[in-house]
């Protein structure tokens, strides 16, 4: 558990008549990794031609019947486990019945009453500390397809490449407080589901979509406010944006003593406001029953057990390692365990090498330029064997950390390994004191002039000696070396 | 030679495999059957060259070995078959051609038989008398201006016929055993799970179940195994070793405990019934079973509950039929909600209408724990009634239906009174049991009446034996003069 900070929570709207608080609830829709989709066995791989991956079942034509995919129910527990939530053995299908041409069955396979996932928690990283997010559930239904009303003025296509796709609605308890609370609780989602592979988190190719449930209260109320729900929220900067239009919204509502509806809103990216869709009165009637064509689904005991013995290291569990067996603070460890694959990274440079040292470096230069080139760590041009060579010529002073970042250049351009840029380019550090103090003495020799102004008693000038040390040595010199032959010179 | 088509599967099959007759020649005979019966209006879809065609391929190369060596059949236009037309009696599938074959229908065609046509039915399977197809209604071949029941009106008027040597329908609430009490002939709803459902039109998919039509139960038993087996495509298919029914057909019957349930009986029913019903126990007694008297004390609730759960489920089950991706739609219509309501205006009829509309009723929030959750319970506790039973007896004797059959037209005003017909067979379906009508004799017109075999799940073995036993002892013949020709 990471220590209390300073900071204090501050999100608050403040009105006339008082102090509010937001209340927020989230409804993530997390995409299913794997090949096939829910109820078929279509593929469903990201960026085919319109409707090239529909079978018979996605398209319901007469007669057809779903079958479970057993890969997409052990996805939804590694989830649920991830999730440190209560496991269902045993859960139900139902149909969710509506209307609409992207919806080919005329409902979607969904769980109502019985989850596969209860109850479980999520813990955030905040600057005021650690926070518990409360999770409802989580349940497995079929993604609709798309209606694409722009190709033609006067019709509508409908592309049903995601009909059928599995999804994971992971519901939240109304736990968050502040945008930023549902930024670290996205991500944190989005990290665990990667570390478990169960969702790629791509929030472009709509992996990634949450209904988002708002509502104010004066601080200090036990009640929770009337809420709104925003739906289908495609990024975590629109979700943002989305629920401080909202909560303000509400507040000028209150404030001005009228009520809040209870309504299902959008949020308009253009205009960055919410606008009603319908109102309770009219909210669907989706006339839920158990789909008969589906047996409830009864899970062993055993598999659950087994999915459990074969989860990876989350980074819950991650961080605490790394902070105890690496030296790290948490701040470090944090962004270290953040994707799974920075974390292995990051394990195998400092098996190789010194600890602190390489999160340094690698939180500072590689990331930077990562982030420049628009990389990311798994495609990075060092491979952690160089770097944590890198990183172990600045630890036992082969070179100095300025030196570093030029050989760290180099590598990124040529692709050599660290040795032999250091070799090849004569970069070694100088530290050998003899000819250290045989080129300082030539230095201070030529300088006769500031040296006496220094021992006069201008001790800026000290600054100048390194400086004409470094430049004579091409800035391989031990710069710790360095200062420590020229305060013994300068003092005699 | 005598007509080979008013005699038995088994009779025509050992035909075909002594060469006494070619799979050409036959089928030859039942397309003239065919051609001059259409008054019976029993086939949607004929597939003649087609048929022809297997026919001549099977007597190139015949295979003995299979259980329907070249054998045409005719199948409710409810299966899905490949490169031929299935529209489920309905409008809105008038011009729908899958693209796949059901798996029952296939099985059928891996042991040897080919399609002849597509029967005619009740819209969707909803109704019980073959009168709520878009195609007309279909004419019982036992009387001009009869019925022949429904939802299988086509196949068992058809089989009836001798258009078809044997038939496969689907049973919901009765929708095979009904239709072959009405035409003196045997049809079988197998145990929920026995048959696959892919590839079969749903109507309400925790009832539907397809089974074999035939003029005997020698012939139901061979369908019964070319038909059955386990599907992955479906989840509620149930995984188990197939069985060799027709050769397991054994008539001894010693020892075996019948029950008569009490409850099967309801006001007005003619006295024919009721003696058809002593008819049957004397049969079953003089064979060395012994009757025992139970009681099934929530049948009266079965109707009712049927009537909330098939509607229920069909409601969600016609979701699809909306005139986007297949099947028929409007021309009218300015937007996407007008295209679906003309579209479903249009293409469904009445009875499908009226049971969406309960079926949407039902399922509505604040009326679905009066109507739907209670009609799940009650279901339970039909089928607690029959598992208490099953502990007692082997089997269950009843009536297959509270009437011979009845008039077209005489109850089509009357729904409920049409629903009634299904008081005896519902309850099995409800309970997921396999269940058995044979004719069993004639009512005062000279109409064929039909008993029931119920019994325990899986147990479809034991009810044929029975029922094998009770049709060589019954001195039951259909007598049907071919009037329509």
């Amino acid at each position: 558990m990471v220590g209390m900070k300073s900071e204090k929570f501050d999100y608050f709207i403040n009105g006339d008549k008082g102090k509010y608080e937001v209340v927020i609830g989230l409804e993530v829709h997390a995409q299913v990794l794997s090949n096939s989709k829910l109820f078929s066995g279509s593929p469903t791989k990201f960026g085919a031609e319109p409707n090239e991956h529909v079978s018979l079942i996605d398209s319901a034509f007469p007669g057809m019947l779903p079958v479970i995919n057993e890969e997409c129910v052990k996805q939804a527990v590694r989830t649920g486990l991830g999730l440190n939530a209560k496991i269902n053995n045993y859960s139900v299908f139902d149909r969710k019945n509506y209307f609409y041409a992207d919806l080919p069955q005329g409902y979607q396979i969904s769980q109502y009453k019985n989850p596969i996932v209860g109850e479980g928690k999520v813990l955030l990283d905040m600057p005021y500390g650690s926070k518990e997010v409360g999770i409802e559930r989580l349940h497995l239904e079929q993604d609709a397809g798309k209606s694409i009303h722009d190709m033609d003025p006067s019709n509508t296509y409908v592309d049903l490449n995601r009909s059928g796709i599995a999804l994971m609605e992971i519901v939240s308890k109304p736990d968050l407080r502040s945008p930023d609370e549902v930024n670290a609780y996205i991500k944190k989602l989005r990290t665990i589901m990667r570390y478990l592979g169960t969702c790629d988190g791509n929030m472009q190719e709509g992996s990634l979509r949450a209904d988002v449930n708002v509502s104010v209260r004066k601080v200090g109320d036990k009640e929770f406010g009337t809420r709104c729900e925003i739906k289908n929220v495609n990024s975590i900067k629109f979700m943002q944006m989305a629920i401080e239009y909202e909560a303000s919204r509400q507040v000028e509502l209150l404030e001005s003593g009228k009520e809040i509806d209870q309504e299902t809103r959008l949020f308009d990216t253009k205009k960055n406001e919410t606008r009603s869709m319908r109102s309770k009165e009219d909210a669907h009637d989706y006339r839920y029953f158990p789909d008969p064509d589906l047996l409830p689904l009864k899970l062993d005991q055993k598999l659950v057990d087994d999915l459990k013995k074969s989860l990876p290291e989350l980074p819950d569990k991650k961080k605490e390692r790394f902070i105890k067996d690496y030296g790290l603070n948490a701040y470090e460890a944090n962004v270290l365990v953040s994707e799974k694959e920075i974390s292995d990274y990051y394990e195998e440079v400092a098996k190789l090498s010194d600890n602190k040292l390489a999160a340094t470096w690698m939180m500072g230069d590689l990331f930077a330029m990562l982030n420049d080139k628009g990389l990311n760590i798994s495609n990075s041009p060092i491979s952690a064997k160089d770097f944590a060579e890198l990183v172990q010529a600045i630890k036992s002073g082969e070179i100095s950390g300025r030196i570093a970042k030029e050989v760290f250049e180099i590598m990124v351009e040529s692709g050599d390994n660290p040795k032999k840029i250091i070799e090849t380019k004569g970069l070694k550090q100088q530290s050998n004191p003899k000819e250290l103090e045989k080129m300082i003495n030539e230095i201070l020799a030529k300088n006769k002039d500031k040296v006496d102004q220094y021992k006069s008693g201008k001790e800026k000038l000290f600054g100048f000696f390194v400086g004409q040390v470094m430049k004579s040595s091409g800035g391989k010199a031990n710069p710790q070396l360095t200062n420590e032959i020229l305060k013994k010179l300068l003092k005699g | 030679m005598s007509d080979i088509t008013n005699q038995s599967l088994n009779q025509i099959i050992k035909r075909i495999k002594t060469k006494e007759i070619s799979s050409t020649d036959l089928t030859k005979a039942y397309i003239k059957n065919i051609e001059g019966a259409k008054k019976l209006n029993a086939f949607v879809t004929t597939t003649f060259d087609y048929a022809l065609d297997k026919a001549k391929q099977f007597d190139n190369k015949p295979n003995f070995d299979q259980l329907l060596p070249g054998i045409p059949l005719a199948v409710k236009d409810l299966f899905c078959t490949e490169n031929f037309k299935t529209t489920a009696g309905s409008n809105i599938l008038n011009n729908f051609v899958p693209s796949y074959e059901s798996t029952v229908t296939k099985n059928l065609w891996d042991n040897g038989s080919f399609l002849l046509g597509k029967l005619n039915c009740d819209e969707f399977a909803m109704g019980s008398s073959n009168e709520t197809s878009y195609f007309g209604n279909v004419i019982n071949p036992v009387g001009d201006q009869l019925v022949p029941g429904g939802s299988s009106g086509g196949s068992s008027s058809a089989l009836a016929a001798d258009l078809t040597p044997a038939t496969i329908g689907t049973d919901t609430g009765g929708s095979i055993r009904q239709p072959a009490s009405f035409t003196g002939t045997v049809g079988l709803k197998p145990t929920y799970g026995l048959c696959s459902r892919w590839g079969i039109v749903a109507f309400a998919s925790s009832l539907d179940q397809a089974g074999p039509m035939t003029k005997d139960i020698t012939d139901c038993a061979i369908m019964l195994e070319a038909m059955s087996g386990f599907d992955e495509k479906d989840s509620t298919s149930i995984n188990k070793k197939k069985e060799n029914y027709s050769k397991n057909l054994k008539d001894n019957i010693k020892g075996l405990k019948i029950g008569i349930p009490k409850e099967y009986r309801v006001d007005n029913m003619p006295k024919e019934i009721d003696e058809l019903w002593e008819k049957g126990k004397k049969i079953l007694k003089d064979l060395g079973a012994e009757l025992i008297d139970i009681s099934l004390p929530h049948t009266k609730y079965a109707l009712p509950t049927y009537y909330i759960v098939a509607p229920a489920e069909a409601s969600s089950n016609l979701a699809r039929y909306d005139g986007v991706r297949y099947g028929y739609r409007s021309e009218k219509g300015k937007d996407l909600i007008e295209m679906y309501e003309n579209t479903r205006s249009e293409g469904f009829g009445d009875e499908v209408k009226r049971r969406i509309l309960i079926g949407t009723y039902v399922l509505s929030s604040g009326y679905y724990d009066a109507y739907y959750l209670k009609a799940q319970k009650v279901r339970q506790l039909i089928k607690k009634d029959f598992d208490d039973n099953f502990t007692k007896v082997d089997a269950i004797l009843t009536p297959s239906t509270p009437s011979s059959a009845f008039k077209i037209g005489e109850k089509t005003n009357d729904p409920v009174s049409m629903y009634l017909n299904d008081i005896f067979t519902v309850p099995t379906n409800l309970a997921g049991l396999p269940a058995l009508s044979l004719p069993a004799g004639l009512d005062k017109q000279g109409l064929p009446l039909g008993l029931q075999l119920i019994g325990k799940p899986l147990d479809e073995q034991k009810i044929l034996n029975i029922g094998y036993a009770f049709e060589k002892n019954c001195g039951f013949k259909n007598e049907i003069k071919k009037w329509w020709a």
